[in-house]
């Protein structure tokens, strides 16, 4: 088999334009454009102060996410230790710096907009973990040895997270991770003997560790109705917005939870709600079908790419778009606690777009790269 | 290729249990969600409405309370208030200064308005003044633009066109307070009024009608969206009464500033026309609410105003007591019609004096002159003879000594004392002397100006035992106009009817006879003449030593210690209809001071009789020829 123009890593940007999956970017549209439906509805038929800005938010996405693409695979191979290491710092800056926002400190401000670390540190940890298995042989990583490293630095963003306190994306970070060593290779007795630790560090965790409204958000969970004025009111007044919904939902701008202010923060981590009252099952079922078609995309595009760096990537992308997606919906059906999560291409919020299309480029410049063989000492040069 | 082939192998093995494991979560999150949608849809649903759609109670139109012909006595006017929507204006204190330029707002009232703006939702409004009058509202309403937030709005509320002169019958309207509480949700509604006293509290749940329902969206704060469905209540019954409201005001105005009482009752149906008891209060005072100093100035009147004296004073009946005794007599036979005493002035028994009220004596008296001149000695010696027992049981079939059942609450029992009743309450044996105290109505009996006015009734209308009553009917407030009620057939008190005959007649004496002691306060209108019976109760005991000195003219006391003035009556004397009874509290002499009231009283009420009956008709011929004057201008 010839190699094509494609398969080497010098082609134009217009060439690599050419290459990206548009069909792809179309179903991020219209997806987006759910979103930007139930914004308009969340705030009584209004573009104004959501919907219009979320569009400006997800054109600039787009433009991000396409930069991203574009850019030459091995860039980002080069620079992903880096871009680790900015994003640990910011952190660290948040840590002793950064403004308070809803209860938790997650935020930078730049003065023309803020950045939220905690957003950049996602995309970090699947570049950092792409980079460090894309070489590794699988007797390598069959090697407690080799895991060492990753898993600590894993650790110390996840830590730092944790303690803004931001336990969402802790456990987004956490779980990205996991799955991203699990798809390197990492031995099963490894995820098992970690599964017996975190039991066993859960209780000192719960004892020293998690604050009080964090421990608040998880017992109202396992029983919202024993408080439904208080700590459970949110996800009673979700599940009543939802259920009420029915098969084929109240109508668009009709749902009256969401429209009397019974369904709290309807424009971010509860929009799902808010859409499965307006449309019903039938609504929410076509939203996820939407998620599983992006979902399978990414998939195939992981399973389609010949560089383990570019696997890693897809599937890394992939499975911390899944879990953002599976949180915020199991959390405003009552399944999973309410950790503050938002809905990704829907929820209103710039930061989490942005770092959201900014992680669908590394997805798209996976595609692009797609037949490109990365080999060993790739990242220091060639 | 080939260096990556076991890599790639679990890579790809991996991802598709990875994929899988998705899909399975995702499959989950769709079961939830066709679990909360589908099969729990329906309670969800409920719940949703519940949140949403909050129920509010319509107060239905409070029942008019109208008069015989239907002239209203109690009914609803529009209520003006001002009202002020704290989150329409960004400066409460200036809106609130701006008002005080127009219309006087006191501090307590600034006071409280700022509490309640705390305490509530900021679009909640808040009542500042209640019962505007028009130009008020006006000026308010042209000067709205410089008063932001400051709305007016129009409720309903009880209004008594003649409060002060019905007051005894109507009772008032207030709000409601803890202890009327009974889980009528109604109750709880703000500034919604209950009857708390007279015809309003007695026909309280038939004037109160059915409340009606606005069912209304609500968003989570409680500001009400829109009003989804509205059920218009029913308005309250009407209550159509035996008063005449010309003749209660006219009797009022009669009785004037005095402690008194005065009934005027049909004899033949026991429908009360008149239930007077003066001095009145205003019950739109109440409904308004009464201030500290208003209540003080009430419950401190020695007059009493709160007092239903018709119902609930209770009076020595003084002399219009003899016709009771002298049937007692002449039932028991201890006398005919035609026996006679000698009255020197007093009569001894034992070793105390009993004196008449005329010093020098009547000379020869048989029953009617007795009567007519009302000589105390006279019936000193029948008392004697009949016995108090005797007494007390004629009289409580004449209606005195019992509740009679006037549907008003606070009615009192007064006092027919008896032997056992005095061994019983009193720990001592009955003495004579007390049985000719009771001869001529004093002593420990009481009776209360309703009792007087049954009695009389009973007398003259042929020893019938009419019972007194204020209601006529209660109607749907879309009823036709009332038919007269049937009259209800009283069984007879079983009294000779002879001695009823001369009862009535010696009645007549009184007032017509020159001799008789209301001469002077006589009908002289032919077919209009009254009889009757005066009464003058001494309130304080006179001593020997005064009476040697020259007992003082009533007009040289205290008012506390004047004599209670009492009349009962009757006309026409032909064939009677009607009964008064009245009682002026330290008001004089029963000759002096009740006939002459009585007097106009039964003069007014047979005036206004041959229109009786009519009245509506007029009333409506009237409205008729306003309508065809107005076409006639069109």
């Amino acid at each position: 088999m010839a190699l094509s123009p494609f398969q080497q890593s010098n082609m134009s940007v217009g060439q690599r334009l050419w290459q990206i999956n548009w069909s792809f970017v179309l179903l991020l549209g219209v997806t987006a454009s759910v979103g930007f439906g139930m914004l308009y509805s969340a705030a009584n038929g209004s573009f104004d102060p959501w919907a219009s800005r979320q569009m400006i938010r997800f054109s600039a996405g787009i433009l991000i996410m396409l930069v991203v693409a574009v850019i030459d695979i091995h860039v980002w191979l080069r620079y992903a230790y880096a871009f680790y290491v900015v994003s640990l710092a910011l952190l660290v800056v948040v840590e002793f710096g950064g403004s308070v926002g809803m209860g938790a400190q997650r935020w930078i401000d730049l003065g023309v907009f803020t950045i939220q670390p905690s957003e950049l540190m996602k995309i970090s940890i699947i570049l950092l973990l792409a980079r460090y298995f894309y070489a590794s042989r699988l007797e390598d990583v069959g090697r407690i040895s080799h895991v060492f490293v990753p898993l600590i630095l894993l650790a110390i963003p996840a830590i730092l997270v944790l303690r803004q306190p931001d336990l969402g994306t802790t456990i987004l970070l956490v779980a990205t991770g996991v799955v991203m060593l699990f798809l390197a290779g990492v031995r099963i007795w490894v995820f098992v003997a970690g599964a017996l630790a975190t039991v066993g560090a859960v209780i000192p965790l719960w004892k020293f560790v998690l604050l009080d409204y964090q421990k608040q958000r998880l017992l109202t969970f396992i029983d919202p109705e024993k408080d439904p004025l208080g700590a459970g009111y949110h996800i009673l007044q979700s599940k009543i917005a939802l259920g009420s919904g029915g098969m084929f939902g109240k109508g668009f701008l009709e749902g009256s939870q969401s429209h009397l202010s019974f369904l709290p923060e309807k424009q971010t981590d509860f929009i799902f709600t808010m859409l499965a009252e307006e449309f019903g099952l039938v609504g929410g079922m076509a939203l996820i079908g939407l998620y599983l078609l992006l979902l399978i995309y990414a998939f195939a595009i992981s399973l389609r790419c010949r560089s383990q760096f570019g696997r890693l990537i897809g599937m890394g992308v992939s499975t911390s778009f899944f879990l953002n997606i599976f949180v915020n919906i199991a959390m405003v059906m009552g399944v999973v606690p309410v950790v503050g999560m938002p809905l990704p291409l829907i929820s209103y919020g710039g930061t989490a777009m942005l770092s959201l299309m900014f992680s669908f480029g590394l997805l798209l410049c996976v595609y692009v790269h797609r037949d490109i063989q990365i080999g060993p000492g790739a990242a220091d040069g060639n | 290729m080939h260096r990556d082939g076991d890599r790639y192998k679990t890579f790809s093995r991996r991802s598709i249990i990875l994929f899988g494991g998705k899909i399975f979560l995702l499959s989950g999150l769709a079961g939830r969600m066709y679990y909360l949608q589908v099969v729990e849809g329906e309670k969800y649903k409920t719940l949703a409405d519940e949140n949403r759609i909050s129920l509010k109670l319509l107060a239905p139109k409070r029942g008019r309370i109208l008069d015989r012909f239907g002239r209203p006595m109690a009914v609803n006017q529009q209520n003006y208030r001002v009202l002020l929507i704290p989150e329409n204006t960004n400066d409460i204190d200036f809106s609130m200064a701006q008002l005080g330029k127009i219309i006087p707002i006191d501090k307590h009232d600034v006071q409280r308005a700022k509490r309640e703006i705390k305490r509530r939702r900021r679009f909640l409004p808040i009542i500042l003044r209640e019962n505007m009058a028009w130009n008020d509202v006006a000026r308010i309403e042209v000067n709205a633009a410089e008063m932001p937030g400051i709305t007016i709005d129009v409720g309903e509320s009880r209004y008594y066109p003649n409060g002060i002169e019905a007051a005894s019958v109507l009772g008032y309207v207030s709000g409601v307070s803890e202890k009327d509480l009974t889980g009528d949700p109604l109750l709880e509604l703000p500034g919604f009024r209950i009857g708390k006293a007279g015809m309003e509290k007695v026909h309280d749940l038939a004037l109160r009608g059915k409340s009606g329902t606005s069912q209304v969206e609500v968003n989570a704060f409680g500001r009400v969206i829109r009003e989804l469905e509205r059920r218009e209540g029913l308005p309250g019954a009407e209550a159509w009464l035996a008063i005449d409201m010309e003749l209660q005001k006219f009797v009022t105005k009669r009785l004037g500033g005095e402690a008194a009482a005065a009934v005027v009752m049909d004899v033949h149906t026991g429908e009360v026309l008149t239930l007077a008891s003066t001095p009145s209060f205003d019950p739109n005072a109440f409904n308004r609410g009464l201030s500290q100093a208003e209540w003080k100035a009430l419950a401190s009147n020695p007059r009493a105003p709160l007092n239903n004296k018709a119902i609930a004073g209770q009076y020595a009946p003084g002399s219009t007591f003899k016709m009771v005794v002298a049937l007692a007599a002449l039932e028991k036979g201890v006398i005919t019609p035609k026996s006679q005493f000698f009255c020197t002035g007093e009569l001894e028994l034992g070793d105390s004096t009993f004196h008449c009220w005329k010093k020098t004596g009547h000379g020869t008296m048989d029953m009617v002159s007795a009567i007519t001149q009302s000589c105390d000695v006279y019936f000193y010696e029948i008392a004697k003879r009949t016995g108090i027992d005797r007494i007390s049981a004629m009289a409580r079939r004449l209606g005195l000594g019992q509740i009679l059942d006037i549907e008003l609450a606070g009615e009192r029992k007064g006092l027919m004392p008896t032997r056992a009743w005095k061994k019983k309450v009193k720990r001592v044996s009955w003495q004579q002397g007390e049985t000719l105290l009771a001869g001529i109505g004093q002593g420990f009996i009481l009776t209360t100006p309703l009792q007087l006015a049954v009695m009389t009734s009973r007398l003259v209308n042929g020893g019938k035992a009419v019972v007194p009553h204020l209601t006529r009917q209660i109607l749907p407030f879309d009823a036709a106009d009332p038919t007269a009620p049937d009259v209800p057939e009283f069984e007879t008190i079983g009294i000779h009817p002879p001695h009823l005959d001369l009862m009535k007649k010696a009645m007549a004496a009184v007032s017509n006879s020159p001799y008789g002691t209301a001469y002077r306060s006589r009908i002289k209108e032919p077919g209009f003449q009254l009889g009757g019976k005066t009464g003058t109760v001494q309130v304080r005991r006179i001593s020997k030593a005064e009476r040697e000195v020259g007992v003082k003219k009533n007009k040289d006391l205290e008012w506390r210690e004047r004599d209670h003035a009492l009349f009962v009556g009757y006309a026409p004397i032909k064939s009677p209809r009607y009964a008064v009874s009245v009682v002026v509290e330290h008001g004089g002499g029963g000759s002096s001071t009740a006939a002459p009231i009585a007097k106009d009283i039964m003069l007014e009420v047979q005036r206004r009789d041959p229109s009786r009956g009519q009245a509506k008709a007029k009333a409506a011929d009237d409205q008729n020829s306003l309508k065809t004057e107005k076409v006639k201008k069109g």
